[in-house]
């Protein structure tokens, strides 16, 4: 093994592309590229010059201010407050041992992700097929802004926890191949239980004492409504999509009609709908909790809006597929679950992550209800004369924080959509 | 087969429906809040910080709502204006030959984006207006003085005569002062719509042939006159219908003003809601105006979507 370099790993294949030449951007000098990029003409100089000014008085005023002025105290003495809003202390262990298992199976499915690169599997895209990989996206999208929100180093215990998702992330990619099929296979469906098992766990029940909604809060709150309301609402679009693309009037009607209400209201009109009209339109005595409520709102505002999406993905599938499939002798249920869906779902990921990412965002209106969201929380701190006036610092905080989530999630959209693009080639 | 399936499915939305219409009488009822608009004349008894209408306590919830609706109006028609103005600018700058230029166009989209609007009201509000100082330390440019307690302008005093912001007292004094709530919220959803905005109009230009470019530039054209006579009337095809939903959206988004205290249609309804417990008929009312403004914005939009459609002959 003298040089490396020409022996193609694992001995089998050449490499499948020369070397090529570096681009021609890449081979000019760091000061012509700069001067190109920043001075092309008299014009472009001027621009650039004040542009540069700005935004370097704007980062040493930041710098100082953030470094001078700003006390973090209030982040720092309320990171309980901000992670589980007043989640009993002694039942706090729970929720830790639930991020465990989260970075754990994230790590897990990371890396077995990498260790089955589409081109080995003859155009597969993993060895799981294409139910099980929708439901994993499913839970994957739900838990992602988890699993990365939680690993904000705030304390120690979350650099731990980062490191876990990446240890198991690591093995899993490097011995990954040499696990049984059968074992493989059936990661995805950890996904769903460890949904379930999640709830349990937060929630109380077979055997552990029950913490009400009303003392979830902070992150904690966010995460939930947000994965209850992106899982649930799933099914509510794509059913609705097929409602609205149907050939029997009631149904299309209807669709049009549930579809209509949604879009055409604000949303906190919507919750305002949810907090003080559902309570009486309710079987008398069976009133659920405001935070039930609130998530049920959301959960079918975000379906109407998955529903355009879904729909947007269904009459992007050539009308020939779905009678080639039918020629072929296939049910409609089935034609549709095994061809057309699949395809339109591939089409509508991008829009249908957008939405989520809004509907991430859009749990912050929870705060404007009553309810004790990371936003929420964040008013509550300020409100106390301890704290007072330091706004900017938690706001701040939070903006951070958001940004990262909706960031990642949007990331993870782009790379997820080039996997599962059939004329995309591996690299 | 598919008849039998479409009636089991109307039979059981109608039970579903009739359900929660029938729970919903029957504990209207009980509670003695039966759908009646006949609090709409009762008076208000309470007050509102600014109005364009001429409005007071003693007045009936009817003219309490109205203002809130036209405050409403007047939020979303000066954001709108001003969120297209700053979304095309950022769109255009994203094709600049300046690569600082081009790349803070992105930072600005990909970071208002991915923040919640709510949030960054907050942020406008409490950190950043509030924060302002008064009197002779606020910000002053001709014309325009930006403090506390609100934004003022020149503006035409009588007739013809100019008249700009002065100092009496100690207190800012201008013939058109905007209220720092509205100020906010009007920056708030300018800033996040106009990101929204800024995407639609770099679709849209990115969707225009390059050959365009080449053949304007080599016509002799200057940039931003190959800009503003070549490309962008091809790409408005593109943007004008993505703007429309941009456009509703601002408009809904709106209703966040009860986070910054500034008194809107929601915040009015809310308010009136815990003076009458007048649910039902006070979501009714909210549904039906934010429904009315989303339609009206769209038929503009329709036909300004006509206007810059291709004619064939």
């Amino acid at each position: 093994m003298t040089s490396k370099q020409n022996t193609p790993e694992r001995g089998t294949n050449p490499p499948l592309r020369p070397a090529r030449p570096a681009p021609e951007s890449v081979q000019r000098s760091w000061a012509g590229a700069l001067r190109q990029e920043l001075f092309a003409s008299p014009t472009d100089g001027v621009v650039s010059l004040l542009l540069i000014a700005v935004i370097l008085s704007a980062a040493v005023g930041l710098w100082r201010w953030a470094f001078g002025q700003a006390s973090w105290a209030v982040i720092q003495v309320n990171t309980t407050l901000f992670t589980v809003g007043r989640y009993p202390i002694p039942q706090q262990w729970r929720l830790w041992l639930l991020v465990v298992l989260v970075a754990a199976l994230c790590g897990l499915s990371w890396g077995l992700l990498r260790a089955f690169p589409r081109a080995d599997r003859g155009g597969e895209l993993w060895p799981f097929n294409d139910r099980l990989t929708v439901a994993l996206l499913g839970f994957l999208t739900a838990w992602l802004p988890a699993a990365l929100a939680l690993a904000f180093p705030l304390q120690l215990r979350w650099w731990a926890i980062t490191a876990l998702l990446l240890v198991v992330r690591w093995l899993a990619g490097r011995w990954g191949r040499a696990w049984p099929p059968r074992l493989v296979k059936l990661v995805p469906l950890a996904w769903p239980l460890l949904y379930l098992s999640g709830m349990v766990l937060i929630a109380g029940g077979l055997g552990l004492p029950r913490v009400p909604p009303s003392e979830w809060g902070g992150l904690l709150l966010t995460l939930l409504m947000a994965s209850f309301a992106i899982l649930l609402s799933f099914p509510i679009g794509v059913v609705v999509a097929l409602g609205r693309r149907s050939t029997l009037p009631l149904l299309r009607w209807s669709s049009v009609l549930y579809i209509e209400f949604i879009r055409g209201a604000p949303l906190i009109t919507l919750l305002f709908l949810g907090q003080n009209i559902l309570g009486y339109m309710l079987p008398g005595g069976w009133a659920p909790d405001r935070v039930w409520r609130a998530a049920w709102v959301l959960t079918f505002f975000c379906g109407a809006y998955l529903a355009e999406a879904v729909r947007a993905g269904l009459s992007a599938v050539p009308a020939g597929q779905l009678e080639a499939a039918r020629s072929l002798g296939l049910s409609m249920p089935m034609a549709l679950q095994r061809v057309v869906l699949p395809q339109a779902l591939r089409i509508a990921l991008p829009a249908a992550v957008g939405q989520f990412i809004s509907l991430l965002q859009d749990t912050t209106l929870l705060s404007l209800i009553g309810l004790l969201d990371l936003l929420g929380t964040a008013r509550t701190v300020m409100a106390n004369p301890e704290f007072l006036g330091k706004n900017a610092e938690v706001y701040l905080t939070l903006a951070v924080l958001f940004w990262c989530c909706c960031a990642a999630l949007g990331l993870g959209s782009r790379a997820l959509e080039r996997r599962l693009d059939p004329t995309h080639s591996p690299a | 087969m598919p008849w039998i399936l479409q009636a089991v499915v109307g039979l059981a939305l109608l039970l579903v429906i009739a359900l929660l219409v029938g729970n919903l009488v029957r504990n209207l009822t009980a509670a003695g809040l039966l759908l009646s608009w006949r609090w709409l004349g009762q008076p208000a008894s309470f007050d509102v910080a600014e109005s364009l209408i001429p409005f007071d306590a003693s007045m009936p919830y009817w003219r309490a709502l109205l203002v809130g609706l036209v405050n409403s109006l007047r939020v979303i028609l000066v954001g709108l204006v001003g969120a297209t103005l700053l979304g095309t600018a950022m769109g255009m700058a994203s094709f600049s030959s300046n690569g600082l230029l081009r790349r803070l166009a992105r930072v600005y989209v990909e970071v208002i984006r991915n923040i919640p609007l709510l949030l960054q009201l907050l942020f406008w509000y409490f950190v950043v207006f509030l924060a302002l100082p008064n009197g002779t330390a606020a910000f002053q440019l001709p014309g325009i003085v930006l403090s506390k307690s609100g934004l003022y302008l020149a503006w035409f005093a009588q007739g013809f005569s100019w008249q700009g912001p002065e100092l009496v007292n100690g207190v800012w004094r201008a013939p058109l002062r905007l209220s720092v709530e509205f100020t906010a919220l009007l920056t708030g959803l300018i800033t996040y719509t106009g990101a929204f905005v800024a995407e639609v109009v770099r679709g849209g230009i990115a969707s225009v042939p390059k050959g365009q470019w080449e053949a304007a530039t080599s016509l002799g054209l200057h940039w931003s006159a190959s800009m503003r006579s070549v490309v962008l009337p091809q790409a408005l095809r593109v943007i004008v219908p993505g703007l429309n939903s941009q456009y509703i959206s601002l408009a809904k988004n709106s209703s966040l003003a009860v986070a910054v205290g500034y008194v809107d249609l929601y915040s009015v309804s809310e308010t009136t809601l815990n003076q009458t417990g007048r649910a039902l008929e006070v979501f009714l009312l909210l549904l039906g105006s934010y429904l009315i403004i989303d339609l009206l914005i769209s038929a503009v939009m329709n036909g300004v979507n006509q206007l810059v459609q291709i004619r064939e002959r």
